[in-house]
């Protein structure tokens, strides 16, 4: 059983991302969006924690980034930036969503 | 795939109606089915017609409407949250005695039960919030 893990707050005002990090397990994947994606910037002490969490897949949304500013190239290696329709198949291919809301 | 979303924050405050807005018209692009979209909590706010935002910024309620309207979406407002806050169609009107009416085109009111059932019929309950 796979889990989509949605993460929309900025770890650095809120903990639902590392709460998040704390769960998911091997095989899972975690889209940051929203106000989560100043997570996905490298060097950072989020970007370790993204690092170390073994077998997880991480991915950011791309429009989220570009309505804050955050250009791609500040995004950490190993997160991937995906759209909408990315965002769609995941939910799919994934057995079930949970939101960190 | 069937999906179902729910929507717990109200229009122009936060992200979650835009984010949800734009899941469910990319689900329906990519062919899925939406069974149902439950508007909970401040998310109730996206089923009044009376909001007029600036010509140049989206009308987020009538988006909802008219992607309920091309997609025959059940729009779903939860009726306690909606007595809270003043969302009233015509049955809740009459019920407790209010001077007019305000759902938006494609909204219906009705109860906590259809998010159950949402979260057992859809194959994917899909949740935007705060």
């Amino acid at each position: 059983m796979s889990t989509l893990h949605t993460v929309n707050k900025s770890p650095f005002e809120k903990s639902s991302l590392e709460s998040c990090l704390g769960y998911a397990k091997a095989g899972s994947a975690v889209l940051m969006y929203e106000d989560a994606v100043y997570g996905a910037i490298k060097g950072t002490a989020i970007a370790d924690k993204i690092a170390a969490a073994d077998g997880v897949k991480f991915f950011v949304l791309g429009a989220d980034l570009k309505a804050r500013g955050v250009a791609e190239d500040k995004v950490a290696a190993g997160i991937e930036i995906v759209d909408y329709s990315a965002f769609v198949n995941m939910a799919v291919e994934n057995d079930k969503v949970q939101a960190w809301v | 795939m069937k999906f179902a979303i729910q929507v717990n924050e109200g229009p122009y405050q936060h992200q979650a109606t835009d984010s949800a807005y734009q899941f469910a018209k990319a689900a329906l692009d990519a062919g899925h089915e939406i069974m149902r979209v439950f508007f909970y909590h401040d998310g109730v706010n996206n089923g009044t017609n009376l909001t007029t935002p600036p010509q140049d910024d989206r009308n987020i309620v009538n988006r909802w409407s008219e992607l309920g309207k091309e997609h025959n979406l059940d729009l779903v407002v939860c009726v306690a949250a909606a007595q809270r806050r003043g969302i009233v169609d015509e049955g809740e009107m009459q019920r407790n005695g209010k001077s007019a009416q305000n759902i938006a085109d494609g909204f219906r009111i009705s109860g906590l039960g259809q998010l159950i059932e949402a979260g057992i019929q859809s194959e994917r309950l899909v949740v935007f919030g705060d």
